[in-house]
């Protein structure tokens, strides 16, 4: 068998198991329901892993069903691996089954009557995201972002006993599928222009026509979806509201994969419809998209500092995140897109490790409120709280985690593009994780000073229903042993020899839009190739001193924030009284109002949505 | 080609964001989403419209002749059953939220905000 043939498998095994599980699954009893599952799960990922082993850093397509185009046209549908596409349907696989595996024992009253429902819409999950990772075709892409869309909605909103998951699972419903809507309108324009759908066939044929306003609303319209599924500021506001009330282990697969998806769809619509002649010029896409990612991760850390519902919190830290990953990749050069890939690799790890130690919380206390939670999780202080804090230090970027080795590597590319790029790198991974070594500090030991309920505008997390109904009973083991092997999966991230190197190549293959042409049976395109080479100068594929240092420095820095916030009030002295006296000043003008606008209504979101959306084309117009 | 039909595809989209943004229902709210979709299947139908075509159905008319667009046709059926996935999921939400909280005015849901 071809490699290429594993291509549609790839989407074909999880939607099977979807399929079993909708039909037999309320036959099955409760341990042959989880042991199915998690077979299911090690299968496609072993699928996948074969599929990375064997594309060997080449690119690999499959028109599916032999509807192969002849002279450049044709109406086939076509998956593309390459080793960033395949990678990220990797990632999506590894997460499935830790998920699957955490949940063992988790859902301990399925809906009545509908046991296979919670594993059915997981393997469905897991279908949109490899389907979105593999299409080559934008129309395809669609389907599989509104399929995943879809699913993510009914997981968000799974406890429907509680009023708070289906808020949150509405707005995020009803944001997302508006902005699909908005990226359909625009592949619609698209395909008016080009008469194709295929990616790589839509860019070829974008060359016959100078770059007009139809061009600029297409990729802005396109992009939207995408930017809104990976939470870019304004179109963020609907992440923390879904991502606080959605059971912990679709929290572990939203955080640690979807959103990023969002990314890696974008550059990978930039890259292959809109970096050639007739598209949109790399200077504005720049200009645009590092402007848009320094906000999202500024505004993501400010508002994570500030939450004292923790998975909230760690929302607001994937906001921040996925800021750092929006300037790695719209850097525009084959460093950035590899470093990110890297990070996102790593980051994956940590956050779901973070939000499986908060579902234990919420497992054994009933809350996931910081100020309620206070020293009351000291027993666990050497299991879970020893992890909790790992996993801050690896959100930080300590070295040697993974997401300290991608985070090095994406600071390098930026650094060589823009000096103070790596100051925003630093300041808000340092702000993040200080935000979660404090809560750390605070549940796990009772270290510093009786947390005060401030200000009004704030989302608590107590009154949570405990999704496990069996007070006094130990931690399961799987809750313990998923996030201790999530965080050792960052550390190999980090440490693996050759995963940077390969990941290089990788980049430079993602970025190189004549190879992905070639590899969908096309011809080559016209003009020269934009972006391949651009800041090549910056490539090294490993931990270097200045990246060490940079991690290390984050390191501290986190832990000086959360040190501050913890034993800050008790200090006395002129000095600290006025310094105190200013924070709390500067709270009151800058933070309050940005607390404010995330009022959480439905209006709000969609009209955030339309001004984002009025922002890009402005700015697209103006640059192109 | 006509112009009016992409005019019209536009200003559907834009009165379903505007009732979605103001909407005070949330079965209002899906059905303002349902409005926004629609402008989809307007869009898409209309870019394959061709002037003097028939339906592409080939066993009936000559192969020779003009008929109008059947991927556009292809893809609004498909967003078609997208949509209607979509709509159902969210009103069995919204069917669920008014069992639970006995309101559907969305601005009295405001347990998520800061």
């Amino acid at each position: 068998m071809n490699a290429s043939d594993l291509l549609p498998l790839a989407v074909a095994v999880p939607l099977l198991g979807a399929a079993v599980f909708a039909a037999v699954g309320r036959l099955l009893p409760r341990l042959a329901s989880d042991i199915l599952a998690t077979a299911w799960a090690l299968a496609d990922l072993v699928l996948l892993a074969v599929l990375w082993h064997r594309a060997n850093g080449r690119t690999l397509t499959n028109w599916v069903g032999g509807w192969r185009p002849h002279d450049g046209e044709g109406v086939g549908v076509v998956l593309v691996g390459d080793p960033i596409g395949v990678g990220m349907a990797l990632l999506a696989a590894a997460l499935i089954l830790a998920v699957t595996v955490y949940a063992w024992r988790y859902f301990a009253e399925p809906p009545s009557g509908h046991p296979g429902t919670f594993p059915a819409l997981i393997l469905l999950f897991e279908a949109g995201m490899c389907g979105f990772a593999l299409t080559g075709d934008l129309f395809n892409a669609f389907v599989f972002f509104e399929l995943m869309g879809a699913v993510a909605y009914a997981l968000t909103g799974y406890h429907v006993e509680d009023p708070r998951p289906l808020q949150g699972a509405l707005t995020f419903g009803i944001v997302n599928s508006l902005a699909a809507y908005c990226s359909l309108t625009g592949i619609g324009l698209l395909y008016a222009r080009t008469g194709e759908l295929g990616m790589a066939q839509i860019g070829l044929h974008l060359a016959d026509h100078r770059t007009d306003a139809l061009v600029v609303a297409a990729f802005v319209l396109v992009l939207t979806g995408l930017l809104v599924k990976a939470a870019m500021v304004p179109f963020h506001f609907w992440l923390p509201d879904a991502h606080a009330v959605a059971p912990t282990p679709v929290c572990m697969l939203l955080s640690g994969v979807m959103v990023e998806l969002g990314v890696y769809g974008a550059a990978r619509v930039y890259w292959t419809v809109f970096s050639g002649p007739g598209g949109i010029p790399a200077a504005a896409v720049h200009e645009v998209l590092v402007t848009a990612g320094v906000v999202t991760a500024l505004l993501g850390a400010v508002m994570c500092w500030q939450q004292r519902h923790v998975k909230r919190m760690l929302a607001f830290s994937t906001i921040s995140h996925i800021g750092l990953f929006l300037i790695g990749v719209a850097l525009l050069n084959a460093p950035g897109v590899a470093g990110t890939a890297l990070y996102v690799a790593g980051h994956a790890g940590a956050k779901a490790a973070l939000f499986a130690l908060t579902g234990v919380l919420l497992d054994q206390y009933g809350s996931v409120d910081e100020h309620t939670l206070f020293g009351r999780a000291v027993r666990l202080r050497w299991s879970v709280g020893l992890m909790f804090g790992l996993g801050g230090l690896a959100l930080a970027g300590v070295p040697p985690f993974g997401t300290g080795l991608g985070k090095a590597l994406t600071e390098r590319a930026a650094g060589a593009d823009l000096a103070w790029l790596p100051a925003v790198f630093v300041l808000t991974s340092a702000l993040t994780a200080g935000a979660v070594l404090r809560t750390a500090a605070r549940i796990f030991t009772g270290a510093g000073a009786t947390p005060h309920d401030g200000s009004d505008a704030q989302t608590r997390g107590d009154h949570e229903e405990p999704e496990v109904r069996e007070p006094g009973r130990p931690v399961p083991l799987p809750m313990l042993v998923v996030p201790g092997l999530l965080l050792a999966a960052c550390l190999a991230v980090g440490l693996l020899p050759g995963l940077g190197a390969e990941l290089a190549r990788a980049g430079r293959l993602f970025t190189d839009r004549a190879a992905y042409t070639a590899a969908a049976g096309l011809p080559a395109p016209a003009g020269p190739a934009v972006s391949a080479t651009a800041g090549a100068a910056a490539t090294g594929t490993g931990w270097t001193t200045e990246g060490v240092l940079l991690g290390a420095l984050s390191g501290v820095l986190a832990a000086a924030f959360a040190a501050t916030a913890l034993w800050g009030p008790n200090l006395t002295g002129t000095t600290v009284r006025r310094l105190g006296g200013l924070a709390a000043a500067g709270s009151r003008r800058l933070v309050l109002p940005l607390r404010r606008l995330h009022s959480g209504r439905l209006g709000d979101n969609v009209a955030w949505l339309a001004t984002g959306i009025a922002g890009l084309l402005a700015a697209f117009t103006a640059l192109k | 080609m006509h112009v009016l039909p992409y005019l019209v595809s536009g200003w559907i989209l834009l009165v379903g964001m505007y009732g979605l943004a103001t909407s005070r229902n949330l079965i209002h709210a899906v059905g303002c989403l349902a409005v926004a979709q629609s402008s989809t299947y307007v869009l898409l139908l209309s870019i394959g419209f061709r002037r003097g075509g028939t339906a592409p159905v080939f066993s009936d008319v000559p192969t020779g002749s003009v008929v109008v667009d059947p991927v556009v046709q292809a893809l609004a059926l498909t967003d078609v059953v997208v949509g209607a996935t979509v709509t159902a999921l969210l009103l069995s939400l919204v069917i669920q939220l008014h069992k639970r909280h006995s309101t559907i005015d969305p601005d009295q849901l405001n347990g998520l905000r800061g």
